[in-house]
């Protein structure tokens, strides 16, 4: 239900709407659990939910602020493999926000920043070589 | 989209129904006000404009009046000041058609007619036959006073109904025929009784007790200027307007006419003329300016209904601001979002309104059947307040949805 009316205004038609939230859902994990209410989920489940919700009008880029801050590290880790496989199959940019070194080491490009400055840019390990 | 925005609305309300409820309860209570309010009145007004016009809007009173206000003019009134039958039937010659009828009444006086344990309370009075035509009366038995009557000036009289009750047993047969003997001012007058007719309670007895009510007892008119003083000296008279005559018209002419021609040089008197149908019209004005008084009154507790709408909706906005963040971030534009709450406080509004308007009239027709009146809903009344309380669902709405709509997504997104 909470679905409809997102979509809703991005002017998607009704059937449309349902079979691109199904989609995505599924793409997360999360169909079961379609029409349970926010309160009814767990954290991560819910971040599951949330990057779902991200793709829903096809964007080539996400822009993701420490989605595994508050998860524990099993959910942290689908989420990661999530962001992978967009990233490798539909070719999608992912910009990663993460204060974990291990997390920063899987992307491509690892930009850190101090203070509100760069201080250094460099390929990812999982990358590198 | 509009039924879309609505069902979600609608979703959303249930979700919280208490709120919801809470919300609603200040226009339910303001609309049902002023429902209740406009029930009743439209029901009293109705009534005592029906109980004055079936009086005949065609009437035309006319009185003896003091002229001038103060002191100086005032003394007791002599044989020259008041109307006579040589006036009366100069006014009719002058008027001819314009005027149908003078109805003349004398009265006697009031007294209390006793047969031992039971008594009836009456006035006596004797009613010309304009007069007496225009009283209605239903003869129940017997025949009712008539031509000959006057002309013979026998001593007979018409009673009611109540009077046979209490002095009669209810025997009518025994009734008829038999004698009626008042008392007034230590004066007896007796007279046979030739008919009964049906006593209609006009509300005045109201508050009286049922044994306690006076009833009329009316003699040949020709007999009843015979046996009081100044009998053929009158005070007061009505006039029925002929047809295709305008009361007000005539009422005026008929007061220039005789105060020019009788009472010029009189030095504390005039006659004073007023028509059933200006009476009507101003009595009217008057209960519709009392009505509107209350209805205003019932509006005030709208308005605070209104303002409670705006501010649950401004607590409501606040509280969704990560939903408004997330909505327009998946495309949602300004005009959406506004959209979904002003919807979302009309539809309260309306809600709100229906319900109030069905409480309203439940209390309305509740009142009116406890108080004795006739109750009608007033059908434009009622859509009336629907318009009403959905324009207040727009009005107290619009503050709260701009606001909501014109929150930044990202700081909306990042809100705790």
């Amino acid at each position: 239900m909470f679905w409809q009316f997102l979509l809703h205004n991005a002017r998607v038609p009704e059937r449309e709407r349902r079979e691109r939230a199904e989609m995505l859902l599924e793409l997360v994990g999360m169909k079961e659990r379609m029409n349970h209410t926010p309160d009814e989920l767990s954290g991560g489940q819910k971040q599951r939910v949330a990057i779902a919700r991200s793709l829903v009008n096809h964007p080539s880029m996400i822009l993701a602020d420490e989605p595994t801050g508050a998860l524990d590290s099993a959910t942290g880790r689908i989420v990661m493999d999530l962001f992978h496989k967009l990233h490798e199959e539909n070719g999608i940019t992912i910009v990663l926000i993460t204060h974990s070194n291990e997390l920063a080491e899987e992307t491509e490009r690892v930009v850190t920043l101090r203070d509100g400055h760069i201080i250094t840019e460099r390929a990812g390990q999982r990358y590198a070589g | 989209m509009l039924v879309e925005n609505i069902k979600l609305c609608i979703t959303g309300l249930m979700a919280n129904k208490i709120r919801t409820f809470l919300t609603m309860l200040g226009i339910i209570i303001g609309i049902a006000a002023m429902i209740a309010i406009m029930t009743v009145s439209d029901a009293m007004n109705s009534s005592v404009m029906n109980s004055m016009g079936s009086m005949g809007a065609d009437k035309i009173e006319v009185f003896i009046m003091q002229k001038g206000y103060d002191e100086t003019t005032s003394r007791e009134m002599k044989t020259k000041d008041y109307f006579n039958d040589e006036m009366l039937k100069d006014l009719k010659e002058k008027f001819g058609n314009r005027i149908s009828g003078i109805a003349l009444s004398k009265d006697i006086g009031s007294s209390r007619v006793e047969k031992g344990k039971s008594y009836a309370n009456i006035q006596l009075k004797g009613l010309n036959p304009t007069a007496l035509k225009s009283e209605n009366l239903t003869i129940l038995k017997g025949r009712s006073i008539s031509e000959k009557d006057e002309e013979a000036l026998s001593k007979i009289a018409l009673v009611s109904d109540k009077y046979v009750e209490k002095l009669f047993d209810g025997d009518y047969k025994a009734a008829l025929g038999g004698e009626i003997e008042v008392l007034v001012d230590s004066k007896y007058y007796t007279y046979t009784i030739v008919g009964v007719y049906q006593y209609i309670d006009g509300g005045i007895s109201a508050g009286f007790s049922q044994n306690d009510i006076s009833t009329n007892v009316y003699i040949p008119f020709e007999v009843a200027k015979l046996q009081v003083d100044k009998g053929d000296l009158y005070d007061a008279f009505s006039l029925k307007a002929g047809e295709g005559t305008d009361p007000d018209v005539l009422c005026s002419e008929v007061q220039d006419y005789i105060n020019t021609k009788y009472y010029e040089e009189n030095d504390a008197y005039e006659s004073y003329a007023y028509s059933m149908k200006a009476q009507l019209k101003q009595m009217n004005s008057m209960l519709n300016t009392q009505k509107n008084a209350f209805m205003a009154i019932g509006a005030i507790a709208l308005l605070v209904g209104g303002i409670g709408v705006m501010n649950i909706m401004i607590v409501s906005i606040t509280e969704r601001t990560r939903e408004i963040g997330t909505r327009k971030a998946l495309g949602a534009t300004n005009n959406d979002i506004r959209l979904q709450f002003i919807i979302e406080a009309m539809v309260i509004c309306l809600l709100g309104g229906v319900i109030g308007i069905v409480t309203g009239l439940i209390f309305g027709m509740a009142a009116t059947k406890v108080m004795g009146y006739h109750g009608t809903a007033s059908i434009t009344g009622i859509l009336a307040c629907v318009l009403f309380s959905m324009a207040f669902g727009l009005f107290f709405g619009y503050y709260p949805a701009n606001k909501a709509a014109k929150m930044n997504p990202i700081e909306a997104l990042r809100y705790e």
